[in-house]
């Protein structure tokens, strides 16, 4: 007889759609957001998470029971889940929300994200997400469903090592100055920093075999969540044009210039 | 021409390699365009090593530009989001201490 694992992992990773890391970003003329008619892709952090999790599953193998993304947005945000399923997850959830709604902030995402976990049958004991977006750089999402679930999180992980018999996981963080080393014991909330892991390029093959995976549709409203922004958006702006330098022709003039400035004691 | 697999090998590393090079960060390198003409270069080869040459090449031309895309995306991303940054939670301004002292 083949012993039973002792439990089998459900893992969630909810990733962005964001815009592209390489484009070049426009200030729209009425200074209230940014050109949004550029390329968009994956948030690069949660592709470190979602290559995490597929390297989890080629560790643990059958221990590692389901894979699920979920993305809150747009109709096009479904490439995203599809680039996700194309890298090793199993299936998608795709809260839409119109083309025209505003962008939803890190709480009303969280909260989401809080209804899905009760609404999975099988229940989740790891999500694994980016620390940050590329586009608002809140990096508070993980952090704030932690707190509304009420679960342990390892936040700015540069190693993951998950036990599914004792149920822990062993959590490299980088913090200031260092490394620090924590123990969890799961469900466990882990945001992924940047030297977690190298995601891949998804394959044309996995892109295929994705098409056949499903994505299921879920609406805010069967959640039972408001996504309405707590925040407006007052104004956005490029940051200062660079000065030039100026240049001096002795030391003396470059100590004069200092104390101006009032970067020495005029002593 | 080379029998079926091999026909079927080579138009999926050209399928691969058509899709990478839209991704090609450097607009005035033709990327199609050079990829189209090696393949068509090599169309009529007959040996099975010369084959075997070729599809080697095309697949190690595959993984250094999947390298250069991962490359430049970590670079970029770590001159963004740096290590002892200044806007990190953790950074106390009112001080004049220096961490090292």
């Amino acid at each position: 007889m083949r012993p039973t694992p002792a439990r089998l992992l459900n893992i969630l990773v909810p990733v962005k759609r964001t815009i592209d890391y390489a484009v070049k970003i426009r200030v729209n003329p009425d200074q209230k957001g940014v050109d949004l008619n550029v390329k968009h892709s994956m948030n690069p952090f949660d592709e470190i998470a979602v290559e995490e999790a597929v390297r989890l599953r080629e560790k643990l193998k059958d221990e590692i029971k389901s894979i699920k993304v979920v993305t809150i947005g747009p109709p096009k945000s479904i490439e995203t889940l599809r680039t996700a399923l194309a890298m090793g997850a199993d299936s998608a959830i795709h809260v839409e929300i119109p083309d025209s709604a505003p962008a939803p902030e890190p709480l009303g995402v969280a909260k989401a994200l809080r209804a899905l976990i009760e609404k999975q049958k099988d229940g989740v004991d790891l999500v694994i997400m980016g620390k940050q977006a590329i586009d608002d750089d809140a990096g508070q999402t993980g952090q704030m469903l932690a707190g509304l679930m009420n679960w342990p999180q390892a936040t700015f992980a540069s190693k993951l090592v998950v036990d599914p018999a004792t149920k822990e996981a062993n959590v490299t963080q980088e913090i200031d100055g260092g490394l620090q080393e924590v123990k969890a014991k799961l469900p466990l909330i882990v945001t992924t920093d940047l030297r977690l892991n190298e995601p891949r390029y998804a394959s044309l093959p996995n892109i295929m075999k994705a098409k056949k995976k499903p994505i299921e549709k879920v609406s805010p409203a069967d959640l039972g969540i408001d996504l309405t922004p707590r925040l407006e958006t007052i104004k956005v702006a490029e940051p200062p044009k660079r000065q030039g330098g100026g240049k001096v022709e002795s030391v003396d003039e470059l100590v004069a210039k200092l104390k101006e400035a009032g970067f020495l004691s005029k002593s | 021409m080379a029998d079926k697999a091999t026909r079927l090998r080579v138009l999926a590393l050209y399928k691969e390699l058509h899709r990478l090079g839209r991704d090609y960060p450097d607009p005035s390198y033709n990327f199609h365009g050079k990829l189209r003409g090696l393949f068509e270069k090599n169309r009529n080869l007959q040996h099975k090593e010369e084959i075997e040459r070729a599809i080697k090449l095309g697949e190690y031309i595959r993984n250094e530009t999947l390298a250069l895309y991962s490359l430049r995306k970590y670079r970029h991303l770590k001159r963004m989001y740096p290590q002892d940054s200044f806007s990190d939670p953790f950074h106390d301004d009112t001080t004049n201490t220096h961490p090292k002292a």
